[in-house]
């Protein structure tokens, strides 16, 4: 056994010195969800070529931001290696928590040009549409639907919704199809069981009511700023289409959700769906893999579908997802380096799409046969290719509360009126510009 | 016989410092001995609130390292004193505040009064009602979702069967007009046997030779109430009504995990809010602000109730 052990750590001591590195332990943040651990399964093959040993702080959604900022914002020596969100690249780039990535890349050949270019935009520059890189796209996610295909399917109740609505029962085209369809499956008896129309994010205490009512508001013409005028708000956050857009979320909210869901975000979505308690779900694509291979709604039991369009026929989706990056405050970087080095490969990309990592390289997604490789492979780049995305601000946390509090009080709580929410909005986000000195 | 430990530690102190301590005098020695603990608080009480007072009077903001830190004065306590939002956020409180406490006193007044009666099974009883107090806040958040989840909880079950109303036809921490009532009706849960046990401790330490010459004098049982027990557990009950009363002013993990203050902004208690000042918005100058708002708030009112109390022992 001693001899063993011996040879063991001759034979290790023989890889580091061969590959001319100290092996390093290298500490890895990100949120607590099924994608980790498929960034665990990967990460293997790195450690046994690098002979680096890669730790892992995964937090769950719900209170990521809050431990994660903390962490950056006290210099703290936790992660070498952050899978931050991707609103959080203003502050991080602009108070030098994270670091540069433009030379690591020229002196490595990874090309910025070789990513889908809205992950490039929101993941990994700052300031937006400038090539300054703090962050390598790792994982590509965006607001999407899933729906019931096996209820669909059931011709009494096609007949049923063709006679009621005058056209065919399947995944909608545009949000008024939507409702039409959840209120169609609301309070519905489905196999003996009450079911609900549609899972919508209603969360109030991180992101989630925002990522929701956002994912609406684009496709009905919410914009966030003047295009000619940076943060000029007024008749682009509360414009006539926004209004009705958060009237639409409400009345949504309202006519076809599961009673008690006033506070729900990805976690309770994924249990509402799994149960067979909704026809429709919204939620980020991330999820999918999961309901792909589910007992009760996998298969051929779950479709897919992106985000429907709006009343003038604008169609876009809340993007989600995160870039890596290299924390400023880590004693590790060259080894940091090295594993965003390691994962920016082709060959290691098209390994993290098998194992359920959405990944954001073009030779992966554009491979021919990639939109066939997944039952919502299509369904994810039709996603990807309509993106916008929250502000990126190195304010965005209170750019992000400040909508929480207004939509939820509106759109849960029944306080006020949609214009009153958006107004109401419009002068927080100025206020906030303005402490900024930005206005 | 060996030497008592006195000795042993006076022979074995060395001469030099045996002859610097003896140079010393009570009042000396017995500040060597609380110095540490002085130290202590200073550190960990005094220098935070002094910090805290002097980043109030700024525009800091701790996710801005190396942003100018600017000098405003008292701007951030105008700007709060001014914020709808925030007295919004002190009637929320008040409205839990008043209510868990008037709840947890009655209840838990009557609660001891039943547990001061002698009878089978009376430990068993007190156990089994001092229970809740024992587990987490964060954890009684949590739990107590799932109990007002209106398609599978056990709440809306139990008032639809006394009421016939349907089980989920309303939502107790989604509803405006009911999620103020879910909060207090958890915390009064949980700490209502907190109030119980201070008040049997007092209705415990009321002589029984007291009752006795009531007794004598043929006082009613409701006499005896009013003018022996009642006055004699008063100051029992008026610190426990201290305890929680400082306790839900800056209640904060249960109601997180119930309702994340809302719906809307229904059950953001100020130290909710607070938290969303100094660790989501980042605004650590005006959160320094409102946290010195809130402690020179509950300090007043402490100490306030702390007069009354001494008042009612003195009687």
């Amino acid at each position: 056994m001693k001899s063993k052990l011996l040879f063991s750590a001759a034979a290790a001591a023989f890889v580091a010195g061969a590959t001319g590195a100290k092996a390093e332990d290298l500490t890895l943040c990100w949120a607590a969800w099924d994608p980790a651990n498929a960034l665990i399964e990967l990460s293997k093959e790195y450690e046994a070529q690098s002979g680096n040993t890669m730790h892992y702080e995964f937090v769950p959604w719900t209170s990521f931001a809050d431990r994660m900022l903390n962490e950056l914002n006290s210099g703290g020596h936790l992660c070498d290696l952050m899978i931050g969100d991707s609103q959080w690249i203003g502050g991080a780039a602009e108070n030098g928590q994270y670091i540069k990535l433009n030379d690591f890349f020229d002196a490595n050949g990874i090309k910025m040009d070789d990513f889908i270019p809205a992950t490039v935009v929101g993941y990994a520059e700052w300031p937006k549409n400038t090539p300054n890189y703090y962050a390598l796209p790792a994982f590509a996610d965006v607001v999407g639907w899933t729906y019931r295909k096996d209820w669909f399917a059931r011709p009494e109740l096609q007949a049923e919704f063709k006679a009621k609505y005058g056209y065919d029962l399947a995944p909608p085209a545009t949000f008024a199809q939507l409702k039409d369809i959840a209120e169609f499956f609301q309070g519905r008896e489905i196999d003996g069981k009450k079911v609900y129309g549609a899972y919508i994010y209603t969360e109030r205490g991180s992101e989630g009511i925002t990522m929701g009512a956002m994912d609406v508001l684009y496709s009905y013409g919410f914009k966030y700023q003047n295009p000619d005028k940076p943060y000029d708000m007024e008749g682009f956050v509360n414009s006539p289409g926004a209004i009705a857009g958060l009237e639409y979320y409400k009345a949504l909210y309202d006519c076809c959700t599961a009673p008690g869901m006033s506070n729900a975000y990805m976690g309770e979505g994924v249990d509402a769906f799994k149960s067979g308690q909704v026809a429709m779900q919204m939620n980020f694509t991330f999820t999918w893999p999961g309901f792909n291979t589910d007992p009760n709604v996998g298969g051929d039991k779950t479709g897919y579908f992106p985000n429907p369009a709006g009343p003038d026929g604008e169609q876009f989706a809340q993007l989600g997802g995160q870039g890596i990056s290299v924390v400023a405050a880590s004693s590790k970087q060259a080894a940091a380096l090295d594993y965003i080095k390691w994962f920016a490969q082709p060959s290691v990309q098209a390994k993290w799409w098998q194992l359920g990592g959405y990944s954001a390289l073009k030779s992966v997604v554009d491979a021919p046969d990639f939109a066939t490789s997944q039952p919502y492979a299509q369904a994810f780049l039709d996603s990807m290719a309509i993106v916008k995305d929250f502000w990126a601000e190195p304010s965005y946390a209170a750019l992000l509360q400040a909508s929480q509090k207004r939509f939820h009080d509106y759109v849960v709580a029944g306080q006020g009126t949609a214009k009153e929410a958006l107004d109401g909005l419009v002068a927080d986000w100025t206020e906030v510009f303005k402490e900024d000195g930005k206005l | 016989m060996s030497e008592p430990l006195s000795q042993r530690a006076a022979t074995a102190t060395p001469p030099v410092l045996a002859h610097r301590i003896r140079g010393l005098s009570d009042r000396a020695i017995a500040w060597i001995f609380v110095a540490p603990t002085i130290a202590l608080l200073l550190a960990v009480n005094i220098f935070p609130l002094i910090w805290t007072i002097r980043l109030s009077l700024t525009n800091y903001r701790s996710n801005r390292p190396n942003a100018p830190v600017k000098w405003v004065g008292l701007e951030n306590y105008q700007k709060i004193l001014h914020d709808p939002d925030i007295w919004n956020t002190f009637q929320v409180t008040a409205h839990f505040l008043i209510w868990t406490l008037v709840l947890q006193v009655l209840l838990g007044f009557g609660l001891a009064y039943l547990i001061n009666k002698k009878f089978r099974g009376n430990d068993l009883w007190t156990t089994i009602i001092v229970l809740p107090m024992m587990l987490s806040p964060a954890v009684v958040g949590n739990f107590w979702t799932f109990l007002y989840q209106p398609q599978i909880g056990l709440f809306n079950y139990v008032i639809a069967f006394f009421t016939g109303a349907d089980p989920s036809s309303f939502s107790m921490i989604g509803d405006v007009g009911l999620a103020p009532w879910a909060i207090v009706i958890v915390d009064t849960w949980m700490w209502t046997p907190f109030v119980m046990l201070i008040c049997l401790a007092g209705l415990r330490s009321i002589p029984p030779s007291i009752y006795e010459a009531a007794e004598c004098d043929r006082a009613s049982k409701w006499r005896q109430f009013w003018t022996i027990t009642l006055p004699m557990v008063l100051p029992f009950l008026m610190l426990a009504v201290l305890f929680r009363g400082i306790e839900n002013f800056k209640m904060f993990d249960l109601v997180v995990q119930l309702t994340g203050g809302g719906p809307g902004s229904t059950t953001e208690l100020t130290s909710i809010n607070l938290k969303r000042e100094a660790f989501e918005k980042w605004r650590t100058g005006y959160a320094s602000a409102y946290a010195v708002i809130l402690f020179v708030t509950v300090f007043g009112l402490a100490s306030i109730y702390v007069k009354a109390l001494n008042k009612v022992k003195d009687r």
